[in-house]
């Protein structure tokens, strides 16, 4: 009974139990992280990737699938580096302009019934070209007060954990407690009932879409504060590390089910994985493959959990 | 009071038509306040148009919709909800990944706002109370954890639920189509309260005593049209069958007796209380209150005949779903490939799939059941349900496997289809396939040659022959329980 209760909670066990075990394994092998600076330095990083993460859950959560958040991201990062810096108020309606291109999108998907995924997929060459243009070489400078925000050394905890525990509870109260979050999740769980209690789909859709935009639009400003300066290509692996943090974080592809805690979670293992490996000397040529067998040893235990949950209900 | 009360929703001579089908011809209906209305029909008879009509969902080609005698130029979803209209749908309409609480926040529109949760929590739990009381459903459970009995339930709850906008008209398409005979009767109850309250209902249901039993006033639809319209006791069974225009025939059940007994059996199943057997040629029906046990014993008998990895050569036993969304039909799929999909082992060679032996085997399975579609090559869905579930059927018997697991499966499917598949399944009998079958329905388990009844996932008893009948295995279901 009380297995049945946590559906939610049975969700996040995953996630958290491989950051733990990932953390653990970090502070066993460079016992030196283990302090203010060095917990900062091990998860900074992770700060735009969380938002990212959040971003493309919000996308995951209405069964699209967001394949230009890496571009975008890059887009946004080199606006951050050029007009947000030197002409605020421009890059401001830059940004305004590209979060209501989103809702756009969400709508335009919506009501001409096209795939996510191939509009996401031409929009990512329109952003890396606009990305381009501004910052045709690595440059820019990110304006003082992005720089202060990421570099502010709180008490008691690092910046990359306040960070990621204020991305959590925000997109956690957006998403999963308000109605706004309800309305989003329902039409990933049964867009018809959604429709027949007489909601606009479309509106919603264009909402999770422009939140999307907004969570993105804050990554890119995130990653320019901590790199200082941009480039068109500097995040393109945000769109596969998206998509991964929100599997790993308990996320599924279709039905709605998703988890913003753990997207965050599964964002700071993405990020911690890396830096796991460099701890134990593997050379880069390796890494990327060794972090995609963390990937799979996550998900295939996340699977075999499933399956005890199933039969513990015994349906 | 004014003497003459206004009709809360008066349909007045709506035409709808999909293309070159006619789905509803000129249908007037009126609901009257304190009224439970009956509506019965054959699959494809208009029933569920009719209700997309009045529910806002659909506004017909020809014809008008008034509401307290007050004509409705632009009737939509909300203004049919602003009006108290609601409706439970034959097949899911909750998000399965959201709790019980945050659909009650979908369905009512205007609950938005600081402590939205404490409220809808209220207002479910109360009406759930109302409706099913002694009920075990926790609200903050997610509607995808439930069985399909208490997401039915939770859905009647929701339309009876009551957050500022009360509810005059309640539609129940098929609402007790999942539930067993006790909750149905906690339902019919409560549907007569509300009816006495001043509250009007339309139900629609297969189970034709509840609708005989509950409703004031019965219409039967055919072919888009109303074909008759009378109050109850006008009718009886007999009648309200004949009026739909089918051919179903009373005591068709008559179960040849044949003597298996001795013959050795080629299924048999050690399940707690009495072990199952099942012999060549025989119709076994697995019986009980609902969700007692008797899907997990066909999904006991499959998986212990089927292999995990690789598919059998010479499968023993296959399988028709009875949750047609959920793991019956490929909503994609045309009719065709939905059909052959059980059987391309025997349709293809060097791993190639003979499209020709595959059309005509689908044509003669058209012609045998009576599947109606212009070209088998439409889309599953555009089949109304009980042919779905022909599809289904002819997807199982179209195998070379000798038995064939049932769950359920007329959930839903309208009285002539029932008579057309009960035919097959006695025909495909006396060539010795081995059916069991697991049904809701009294009708249904009363064809069995032996039926085996659950309670709480035990096999009680065991009827064979003559012992098979409405008594005995109400008795056996109830066996052990204080009155």
């Amino acid at each position: 009974m009380t297995l049945r209760l946590s559906s939610d909670a049975m969700r996040l066990v995953i996630p958290a139990l491989s950051l733990t075990l990932l953390l653990a394994a970090v502070f066993w092998l460079q016992p030196r992280a283990m302090s203010y600076v060095g917990l900062n330095l091990l998860f900074n990083l992770a700060v735009p990737i969380a938002l990212a993460t959040i971003a493309q859950m919000l996308v995951m959560a209405v069964n699209d699938l967001d394949l230009s958040m890496g571009t975008f991201v890059s887009f946004i990062a080199c606006v951050t580096a050029t007009f947000l810096r030197d002409a605020p108020v421009t890059g401001v309606l830059i940004l305004v302009g590209a979060i209501a291109t989103y809702a756009g999108l969400g709508v335009v998907i919506h009501l001409r019934n096209l795939p996510s995924i191939v509009v996401t997929l031409g929009m990512s060459f329109v952003w890396g070209g606009l990305g381009v243009l501004l910052l045709p070489a690595p440059g820019g400078q990110s304006p003082d007060w992005v720089r202060w925000l990421m570099t502010v050394k709180p008490p008691l905890a690092p910046m990359a954990i306040v960070a990621s525990i204020i991305i959590a509870v925000v997109a956690h109260l957006v998403v999963m407690r308000s109605s706004l979050g309800v309305l989003i999740r329902g039409i990933g769980g049964n867009p018809r009932s959604v429709e027949r209690a007489g909601w606009s789909i479309v509106a919603a859709r264009g909402a999770a879409y422009g939140l999307a935009g907004v969570f993105a639009v804050l990554a890119g400003i995130a990653l320019v504060g901590l790199t200082t300066s941009a480039d068109a290509n500097i995040a393109l692996r945000y769109t596969l590390l998206s998509i991964a943090g929100v599997i790993l974080g308990g996320g599924e592809f279709i039905g709605g089910r998703v988890s913003p805690i753990g997207a965050v979670i599964g964002a700071l293992t993405l990020t911690l994985a890396g830096s796991f490996l460099s701890f134990l000397r593997i050379s880069a040529d390796w890494q990327i493959g060794a972090q995609g067998a963390i990937l799979i040893i996550v998900l295939a235990f996340r699977l075999m959990l499933n399956r005890v949950e199933k039969r513990e209900k015994g349906r | 009071m004014d003497g003459i009360q206004k009709a809360v929703i008066a349909v007045d001579g709506a035409k709808v038509s999909f293309g070159a089908v006619k789905a509803l011809d000129g249908v007037t209906l009126r609901v009257m306040p304190g009224e439970c209305v009956g509506l019965v029909g054959h699959n494809g008879a208009g029933k569920s148009t009719i209700v997309s009509v009045i529910n806002g969902g659909l506004t017909p080609q020809a014809g008008s919709v008034a509401s307290d005698d007050e004509r409705l130029e632009r009737y939509g979803i909300n203004a049919a909800r602003a009006r108290g209209v609601r409706c439970v749908f034959q097949e899911l309409s909750l998000c399965p990944n959201l709790s019980i609480v945050e659909n009650t926040r979908i369905m009512h529109r205007d609950l938005g706002g600081f402590g939205w949760r404490t409220r809808a929590q209220k207002i479910i739990e109360q009406s759930l109370d109302t409706v099913f009381p002694g009920h075990s459903i926790g609200s903050s459970r997610a509607v995808g954890d439930l069985s399909i009995a208490e997401r039915q339930m939770v859905e009647i709850a929701m339309a009876f639920s009551d957050a500022g906008i009360a509810p005059r008209l309640v539609i129940l398409d098929e609402p007790t189509s999942s539930l067993d005979a006790s909750l149905a009767r906690q339902m019919l109850d409560h549907v007569r309260r509300f009816v006495a309250a001043g509250g009007s209902v339309i139900f629609i249901s297969h189970i034709l005593h509840e609708i005989l039993e509950t409703s004031d006033r019965i219409i039967v639809m055919k072919d888009g049209r109303v074909v008759a319209e009378r109050p109850a006791h006008g009718f009886d069974h007999h009648g309200l069958v004949e009026a739909m225009g089918t051919v179903a025939k009373e005591g068709t059940g008559q179960r040849l007796s044949r003597e298996q007994a001795a013959a050795p059996p080629i299924l048999s199943h050690q399940a707690e209380g009495l072990s199952f057997k099942a012999h060549e040629g025989e119709i076994i029906g697995l019986a009980g209150l609902a969700g007692h046990g008797q899907t997990e014993l066909l999904l006991a008998l499959h998986a212990a005949q089927s292999g995990n990895w690789r598919p059998e050569r010479d499968p023993l036993v296959t399988f028709v779903a009875g949750d047609r969304r959920l793991n019956g039909v490929f909503e994609l799929w045309s009719i065709l490939r939905n059909f052959s999909i059980a059987s391309l082992g025997d349709l293809s060679r060097r791993g190639l799939i003979l499209a020709k032996e595959e059309e005509t085997k689908g044509a003669d399975w058209k012609r045998r059941i009576e599947i109606r579609t212009p070209d088998l090559h439409n889309r599953i869905l555009s089949l109304s349900g009980g042919n779905q579930q022909k599809v289904l059927f002819a997807r199982a018997l179209a195998t070379r496997a000798p038995i064939v697991l049932m769950d359920d499966p007329m959930r839903g499917v309208d009285v002539g289809t029932k008579q057309e598949v009960y035919k097959i399944i006695r025909e495909e009998a006396a060539r010795g396939r081995t059916f069991v079958w697991y049904s809701t329905e009294m009708d249904e388990v009363r064809l069995c040659d032996r039926v085996y009844v659950f309670r709480e996932g035990r096999i009680m008893d065991e009827l064979a022959a003559d012992a098979v009948n409405e008594t005995n295995i109400i008795t056996a279901s109830f066996s052990g329980v204080p009155a």
